[in-house]
């Protein structure tokens, strides 16, 4: 008896834990496809009379340039296109360089280390308005291109600090034995190392898209219109007007969370595991 | 001279030195041309009266830095932050760790709730500031309705309407987001716990909640330490959620130090005082950081 009764506990505690969660990305969902009338009625109905994805499809059509839609398309798009030159380049350089601190020796490497690890932990109010005058100069202030380079600067460290982990992690020995078999230095990286350190590849890859894509003050202060400005500021932006559709704004809050969303559900081993990355191994 | 494979691989030969260079500095000059530089650049400006309406920028030595220490309105904003920084991450550690425990019994649908927890943690903060808002609204948001619906108050209140409730829905909805990650760390910690040490502890007559005591707790020390030292750092320099949610009113209510750096520097356009206000809080976190290290080194967890 006493048994069921924990049972019973238990179960209820998940279902109260389960709606938690999920209770409010719901209402954000309902409110994306219920109608203005729904959303502004009182008392409140929590199941809309009149349903329809129309915003959606708004979103994806609008030729209304001054349009909370049109916005948000291009921002959706502007996003995607910085989430992935961020993350190519984070990579690109990331990878090697953690593999040379944690194969290489060297003088500094310690104090390198170090030095790459402390440049992710500093706040980006720190460095947002030289980045500001310093993109000016390079005229990549407002673009595509100088949001991702901004964005691979602290993704890089991140990349830096998990992939070492991983390369430290493998014997050095396997390599040694490529090199025994007539690889380079670079093909033993390139064939041994790399091959073995794919589930770090795959987590920091995860985490690298979904900092780019959550990342906002860097993206207020260094884009101003549609050519630059990603999903985190387009929302942002509507959100703060005084004519607001919140409808409007709902859906474009659901687009910019489905990718995040559903990476983290499909991926979930992984980014459990990239969360407790190092952090606790009792 | 004859040299094995492996003292070659560990030697730093020529072409050794060559490939460590290709390795090293692209991500080098990716990093520290866009940290160290903008950093040292950003703590010239500090050291400086630099105005954008002012034609001259005169320097001003560590005068911005002691305007700031002696600033009212910083220092308003910085016990602000300490509020929000400590209740946000005990709350998140308090509700992490009810959840991990949860987590960890087993039960049906236990893999589809470890999924689902995640939701939150996964949505931009952009989406979750503006998915609380709207929830807060005063005449059309949801937890008006729900409350007054099921007879829990009995008329519609302004969540932000007034600066210290203001500060604690912000919370609120900071806790929702960021709870998830505190139980994943600290599910992963519960995990490694020994069978037989809860067991040998039950044979000895410790009850659930002495168990919890004297064996869970103890052995969660890591993952508690981790989790409050990631958390307050984060916390100490939140900015996003305070933007979307209520740029930092009402009456400065919800103005947190990060934001009030970003006001004086970019509605005020006071770039001098800004970039001082940025490198107290840099050092703040700097500090944390340091605190961090040592912590973990002597847990010998190892970050």
């Amino acid at each position: 008896m006493r048994k069921l009764v924990a049972r019973l506990a238990l179960y209820l505690a998940a279902l109260a834990v389960a709606a938690f969660v999920l209770a409010p990305f719901a209402w954000l969902v309902i409110s994306s496809i219920a109608s203005g009338a729904d959303l502004l009625s009182r008392p409140l109905r929590w199941w809309p009379e009149h349903a329809s994805f129309e915003r959606y499809w708004t979103i994806f059509t609008s030729t209304d340039t001054g349009a909370p839609a049109y916005t948000f398309r291009h921002a959706i798009w502007n996003s995607t296109r910085v989430a992935a030159y961020a993350t190519l380049v984070s990579l690109g350089v990331g990878i090697p360089a953690a593999y040379a601190l944690a194969r290489f020796r060297f003088r500094s490497r310690r104090a390198l280390t170090l030095l790459f690890l402390g440049s992710y932990m500093l706040p980006p109010i720190a460095l947002v308005v030289a980045l500001y005058l310093l993109l000016g100069q390079l005229r990549l202030r407002d673009t595509v291109g100088g949001l991702a380079l901004v964005y691979s600067s602290f993704i890089t460290p991140y990349v830096i600090w998990i992939m070492r982990g991983y390369f430290l992690a493998i014997p050095p020995e396997l390599e040694e034995a490529a090199r025994v078999d007539g690889c380079s230095r670079f093909g033993a990286f390139l064939r041994v190392a790399l091959p073995l350190a794919r589930p770090g590849i795959v987590t920091t890859v995860i985490f690298a898209v979904l900092t780019a894509w959550d990342e906002f003050l860097y993206a207020l202060i260094l884009t101003s219109s549609v050519r630059a400005k990603p999903i985190p500021v387009a929302i942002a932006e509507f959100s703060g007007q005084h004519m607001i559709d919140y409808g409007m704004i709902a859906a474009g809050g659901v687009l910019a969370a489905l990718p995040p969303v559903l990476l983290s559900l499909v991926l979930q081993r992984h980014i459990i595991r990239g969360l407790t990355a190092g952090a606790v191994k009792g | 001279m004859k040299r094995t494979p492996a003292h070659r691989l560990r030697g730093a030969g020529e072409s050794g030195t060559l490939l460590l260079v290709l390795f090293l500095l692209p991500a080098m000059v990716v990093t520290f041309g866009l940290i160290v530089v903008p950093l040292a650049d950003s703590f010239w400006t500090s050291l400086h009266r630099l105005n954008l309406t002012a034609a001259d920028r005169p320097f001003v030595g560590f005068g911005n830095y002691v305007e700031a220490i002696r600033d009212a309105g910083f220092r308003q904003a910085l016990a602000r932050t300490l509020y929000f920084t400590v209740v946000s991450t005990l709350l998140e550690l308090v509700l992490g760790l009810a959840v991990a425990l949860l987590l960890n019994q087993d039960f049906r649908g236990r893999g589809l709730l470890r999924a689902l927890v995640l939701i939150p943690w996964a949505l931009p903060t952009m989406v979750n500031g503006m998915m609380w808002r709207w929830i807060y609204h005063p005449q059309y948001g949801a937890l008006n309705a729900l409350l007054t619906q099921t007879g829990l108050l009995d008329s519609y209140r302004n969540w932000l309407g007034s600066p210290a409730l203001a500060m604690n829905m912000v919370i609120l909805a900071d806790v929702w987001k960021m709870t998830p990650l505190v139980a994943i760390i600290l599910l992963a910690n519960l995990q490694t716990i020994p069978g037989e040490l809860l067991e040998a502890a039950s044979i000895d007559g410790a009850g659930a909640w002495q168990r919890f005591w004297h064996v869970t707790l103890p052995w969660l020390r890591p993952g508690i330490l981790i989790v409050l030292v990631l958390r307050t750092m984060e916390a100490f320099k939140v900015f996003d959620i305070i933007y979307i949610m209520t740029r930092g009113g009402p009456a400065n209510g919800t103005q947190t130090v990060a934001y009030y750096a970003y006001t004086e520097a970019f509605s005020s356009l006071q770039f001098g005082r800004g970039a001082a206000l940025s490198f107290l809080i840099a050092l703040a976190v700097g500090l944390m950081a340091v605190l961090y290290f040592r912590l973990l080194g002597e847990e010998g967890a190892g970050a």
